[in-house]
């Protein structure tokens, strides 16, 4: 079986985020890019799966040249092919679906991965838009994941708790922190991913529907007050919190 | 356009969310700026005081019935919602940004062929135009965004908007009854935590950090927290060394949360933590370092050792509530 993970490159969590001079788009100066961290789970959950039941992994990234950095990070730990959409034009969550579910269908791909969203526009869709345009059953926020023949059993994250969900193949999977824990390349991994070749493909033209109008940091917070240093200070918190902030 | 307006009322064994209630006023508000209507849908079994949507807003609601829907079928429950709209000529839709509603919200948008705006914080009208405000990079930037397909799906994130106070108009509530629901992707069991709040849903959130020095110590931040009936937050350091589990992650890649009160405990402010926390409405912070990041954005702190300072805030919240 042919098993499909997509992976998308973003902004190391730990960068600070500038607005770029257009006002609309992130200023990319001194930031880091890193692969998504829910992706890292959804790769390696489909190495596992693959080592469980043989088959071939291929991992597909939409983007710019840059992506190639990521798609190389996800071959060193074991995925076998790698695909990029060459397209670094703003795309929305639909434009990127439809996008990927081109190309996964033509790779045949029955079971997907992604990661649950990527930390950068944070829509949490895009999986799940993938899914449905291919008709393809999805299950999102996936902690556990197993496979019997054609059924998928999953656990998935809600609040306060955790369904357990049932579906068969075709299906695509999103994946939260805590399915797994993600393998680190290993240095014949490293050495294997540098001479894979990397598919470049053309994917059709972006047909947004969400348009940017500007792009803003939040307004910054105004520093609080220092109540004290010790216990002493806790009958005075205690009232702020009651009589201004009327919280408790 | 007649901007008719369908709603999404999510119910969790029964009883409506009050997310939902939130959506409800929401659309309800958008709907009076762009001369629109709003009806709402729900999905389920038995589901008690469904006409209450009619004091936040909404005239009418369709309930469709059948006992293997009562828990979420994101296959089915999308097919419902799909046809519905096609039958009643559905021009938005609201959701809630909840769990269930981020999962169902782009699925419906693919089966109306609609534009899709997730976890939005704010909503503006502009001439006929709705404009959405959404956090991005969990919270350290934000865009405002408009939707240019004809049909168009809000997510609105929980816990933002307000519900206001109810009318006490009855909405008029009919029920449908579904046979052979679409059940190809199905939940089969819900296993809940025990006893536990969830930080996506509380009103209060204590959280700790590497300040508490081991999983042992954090028997401390439960015991604030459930003075307060509020729920335990993570740090991610603390999740990454195996102390707390990740559902109690707070932080770009744990969970985005605006309670009315956070309070954070041996937290130093990284980067990734305050950008999942930073819209709380209030913010505390008792940490050692006085120069950590956190007090930034704290509205009151307390620059002092956390193993003297919260035994003496229990024992005076257990004052103020006895």
């Amino acid at each position: 079986m042919k098993i499909a993970v997509c992976v998308s490159h973003v902004p190391d969590t730990a960068a600070k985020i500038n607005i770029g001079s257009d006002g609309k788009t992130l200023d990319p100066n001194g930031v880091t890019f890193i692969v998504n961290p829910y992706d890292e789970f959804a790769v390696e959950e489909a190495l596992k799966t693959k080592e469980k039941i043989g088959g071939e992994t291929v991992a597909i990234s939409l983007g710019g040249n840059a992506n190639k950095e990521t798609l190389r990070k996800v071959l060193a730990m074991g995925i076998d092919n790698a695909v990029l959409l060459k397209d670094d034009s703003y795309r929305d969550s639909f434009s990127v679906a439809k996008a990927l579910a081109e190309e996964i269908k033509s790779q045949n791909a029955e079971l997907v991965f992604f990661g649950k969203q990527s930390v950068d526009f944070d829509n949490s869709v895009v999986g799940q838009l993938t899914a449905e345009i291919l008709g393809y059953n999805c299950i999102s926020v996936v902690v556990s994941f197993s496979l019997e023949g054609n059924k998928i059993t999953c656990e998935r994250e809600i609040e306060g708790g955790k369904e357990i969900v049932e579906t068969t193949l075709p299906a695509l999977i999103t994946a939260q922190k805590g399915l797994n824990d993600p393998r680190y390349a290993s240095l014949k991994g490293i050495m294997a991913s540098k001479k894979k070749e990397i598919l470049e493909k053309q994917p059709a033209a972006a047909n947004n529907s969400v348009e940017i109008i500007s792009m803003k940091k939040p307004a910054p917070k105004q520093a609080g007050k220092i109540l004290g240093t010790d216990a002493t200070a806790v009958p005075e918190l205690v009232r702020l919190l009651r009589e201004e902030a009327k919280v408790i | 356009m007649a901007n008719k307006i369908l709603v999404f009322i999510e119910q969790r064994s029964g009883k409506i969310k009050k997310s939902s209630f939130e959506a409800v006023k929401t659309a309800s508000d958008i709907a009076q700026k762009i001369s629109g209507s709003v009806e709402a849908i729900s999905i389920g079994n038995e589901i008690e005081n469904l006409e209450k949507v009619g004091g936040f807003g909404a005239a009418k609601i369709t309930h469709f019935k059948n006992a293997d829907l009562e828990n979420y079928s994101p296959s089915a429950y999308a097919d419902i919602i799909a046809k519905y709209s096609t039958e009643n000529n559905i021009d938005l839709f609201f959701f809630a940004a909840s769990s269930m509603g981020k999962d169902l919200a782009p699925r419906v948008a693919v089966k109306t062929d609609s534009g899709l705006a997730m976890d939005c914080i704010l909503l503006n009208c502009e001439s006929n135009d709705i404009i959405a405000t959404r956090p991005i990079y969990a919270g350290k930037a934000v865009i405002e965004i408009k939707l240019t397909s004809p049909k168009k799906v809000f997510a609105l994130r929980p816990n933002v908007f307000n519900p206001g106070i109810p009318t006490d108009k009855k909405a008029e509530v009919s029920v449908v009854n579904i046979s052979s629901p679409n059940l190809s992707v199905k939940v089969v069991d819900i296993k809940k935590s025990e006893g536990k709040i969830d930080v996506a849903e509380a009103d209060i959130i204590v959280s700790g950090g590497r300040g508490m020095k081991g999983p042992e110590q954090f028997k401390l931040v439960e015991d604030l927290a459930q003075v307060l009936g509020a729920a335990s937050g993570a740090s991610r350091a603390v999740v990454d060394a195996g102390w707390r589990p990740h559902s109690e992650q707070v932080g770009q890649t744990g969970k985005t949360v605006s309670p009315n009160l956070y309070i954070a405990l041996g937290i130093s402010g990284a980067i990734q933590h305050l950008a999942g926390m930073r819209s709380s409405k209030y913010i505390v912070a008792i940490n050692k370092d006085k120069d950590a990041p956190i007090f930034q954005v704290a509205d009151y702190g307390i620059a002092g050792d956390v193993f003297e300072i919260v035994p003496a805030m229990i024992e005076e919240i257990k004052k103020i509530k006895s």
